[in-house]
């Protein structure tokens, strides 16, 4: 479905990423996760068309440099982190926008299914009543729902979703790993998500990536990865102590 | 029956048809009133063909009080299309379709002509408007290849810090043209501040020309403009074809600033200010932002030249100074009032 194969990001004289590759087929979610600074987010960006990269990335055996902005983004939907309002869209204008690649032609006549779609996914994500609310007045998690809305408007096949539970509450957080599992259910859907908590990470994903400092620490189907050992290399820590210890204090 | 977000951010015909009202409202007595004002039944007849009680009224509305209105009320247009449709791209409440420096460009053109006596064989008058025009295109082509050399996704804020610099050099340069300009420095001042006066069918003619050529696919591009000002990751993330949308954009827009300029010299604050104004009352969906804009810009262009041809009469200010002054006292007031109540 998405196979990238020896990625390379470098900024100035510094490597951000160096000598990745991933494959993603229908049915798996694939998480990426490591440390701050390890090139989460860069990997994204690069799978985003975002951030200029050397190596190849090809969606159905097509390098996806050469398809087209529009057709990238009905087979590929992605949310980043970036979410600052500068004018006051209305929360229904801004999830609508994730019609755009299905909107063509001179008239913009080719989405009949456009209102429908974006109702349904401001209802998926909560947000039916907030639907005529002023950007610039809502909450970063709210932002972020709204930006959630719009990459479920879009419909695409793929998901790339960068800490997609940034500024949600814990009861919307479950909800929405509950709500991407389900709609992996469809098939020929695949899901990526950058993560940096650990436990989302490990019970949801099917396949995991590690990175440290750019490079890979680790690759494989999640239970392999995500292990104590593996974690207290690239984290220098131990992480399954600290998550135990946490739990104490629940106790 | 539920609206459509689509449908919802269009313009309504009600809308469209009360902005079409005022504006040939204002047009009328725009062309009825100034340092001569004539009843509106002369209007009326001198353009319809009937009696006219002073035959000089005829003549005042054909060869003065049209081109000239009509110029103002095509600039309005364009000035306002373009500071909507570059606030939109560019994503800064400050910017307008000067913020390429493109206008300095063209007013240091028609600055040059002015200082060393550069004219169009055969029409000597047009020599400032062929040097501003020619001025533009250089200015457009040297920004965009800086921003080229740069960064080849022509990043946005590149683009404006080129702009402000270009903006910067090229009023440097203007200043040194007017210490040595002499008795010429009042042309200057005039080509810099903005002037109406005199202009012709052919100017207007020009000037319509450049709203079908250049404002036409600005219209085009509310959706890809409406990505742009919720944010340019987000647009390339939902399918818009960002580079070829910028260019489209800044080539336009600067395109017709440089006719605006070629024509009534440097009118500030309309490209700035009016947009806001809008947005303030209509929100910031390009759908309808682009259309309302060029209806406001055009009222408010038609009134402000209005202003300048009969406060002082027979005096006339440089429309840039009463764009300014009317602009910011009517902006700070809408702004205030709208803050209170809620924000756009």
């Amino acid at each position: 479905m998405l196979k990238a194969e020896h990625l390379m990001v470098r900024y100035g004289e510094r490597t951000v990423l160096e000598d990745i590759s991933l494959e993603v087929n229908p049915g798996e979610w694939h998480v990426i996760v490591g440390p701050n600074g390890a090139g989460k987010s860069t990997l994204a960006g690069v799978l985003g068309k975002t951030v200029p990269y050397e190596g190849t990335v090809r969606l159905e055996g097509k390098d996806i440099r050469e398809i087209p902005a529009q057709e990238y983004a009905r087979k590929v939907g992605v949310l980043s982190q970036n979410h600052s309002a500068v004018y006051g869209f209305t929360v229904e204008e801004v999830v609508g926008l994730g019609r755009y690649a299905r909107n063509t032609g001179f008239l913009h006549r080719s989405d009949p299914d456009g209102a429908e779609k974006t109702d349904e996914a401001l209802a998926l994500t909560g947000l039916a009543e907030m639907r005529k609310r002023n950007m610039l007045t809502l909450s970063g998690g709210e932002r972020q729902r709204v930006f959630l809305a719009q990459v479920f408007c879009q419909d695409p096949e793929i998901l790339i979703l960068d800490e997609p539970a940034n500024h949600l509450d814990l009861p919307f957080q479950q909800e929405l790993f509950t709500l991407i599992r389900a709609w992996l259910k469809t098939p020929g859907r695949a899901v990526i998500t950058v993560m940096h908590d650990l436990s989302p990470a490990r019970k949801y994903g099917s396949h995991a990536l590690l990175l440290d400092r750019g490079k890979r620490a680790a690759q494989g189907e999640v239970s392999e990865v995500l292990t104590p050992k593996t974690l207290q290399v690239v984290y220098g820590m131990d992480v399954y102590g600290w998550m135990r210890e946490m739990l104490t204090q629940w106790k | 029956m539920k609206n459509s977000p689509r449908k919802e951010g269009r313009l309504s015909p009600g809308s469209a048809a009360l902005w079409t009202g005022l504006m040939l409202a204002t047009f009328v007595a725009c062309v009825s009133l100034g340092s001569v004002n004539i009843p509106l039944r002369d209007v009326w007849n001198a353009v319809f063909g009937g009696e006219v009680s002073r035959e000089t009224y005829r003549s005042i509305i054909w060869w003065t009080r049209l081109p000239r209105v009509l110029c103002a009320g095509l600039m309005g247009a364009a000035l306002s299309l373009c500071g909507a449709a570059m606030q939109g791209l560019l994503r800064n409440p400050l910017a307008d379709g000067s913020t390429l420096g493109v206008s300095s460009g063209a007013a240091l053109g028609a600055a040059l002509s002015i200082v060393l006596g550069i004219s169009v064989p055969g029409l000597e008058s047009a020599g400032p408007a062929a040097m501003a025009m020619i001025f533009a295109f250089g200015s457009l082509l040297m920004i965009l290849a800086l921003a080229w050399g740069i960064d080849r996704s022509f990043a946005t804020h590149n683009i404006i810090l080129i702009g402000v610099v270009f903006t910067m050099l090229v009023s440097a340069l203007l200043s040194i043209l007017i210490t040595f300009s002499g008795e010429k420095l009042r042309s200057i001042t005039y080509w810099t501040m903005g002037s109406l006066s005199g202009k012709s069918y052919e100017q207007a003619a020009v000037l319509l020309g450049g709203m079908i050529l250049f404002g036409l696919p600005l219209f085009l591009q509310s959706r890809e403009l409406n990505a742009f000002a919720v944010g340019e990751e987000n647009a390339v993330h939902i399918g818009v074809p960002v580079r070829r949308v910028k260019l489209t954009v800044m080539i336009c827009a600067s395109a017709l600033i440089g006719i605006c300029v070629s024509i009534g010299g440097s009118i500030a604050f309309v490209g700035l200010i009016v947009p806001h104004m809008v947005r303030l009352a209509a929100g910031p969906n390009h759908r309808r932002l682009l259309p309302l804009s060029a209806f406001a810009g055009t009222v408010f262009l038609m009134l402000a030249d209005l202003a300048a041809r009969s406060i002082l009469s027979p005096l006339e200010l440089p429309i840039g100074v009463v764009t300014s002054l009317i602009g910011a006292v009517v902006f700070i007031v809408i702004f205030y009032r709208s803050r209170k109540g809620g924000i756009r």
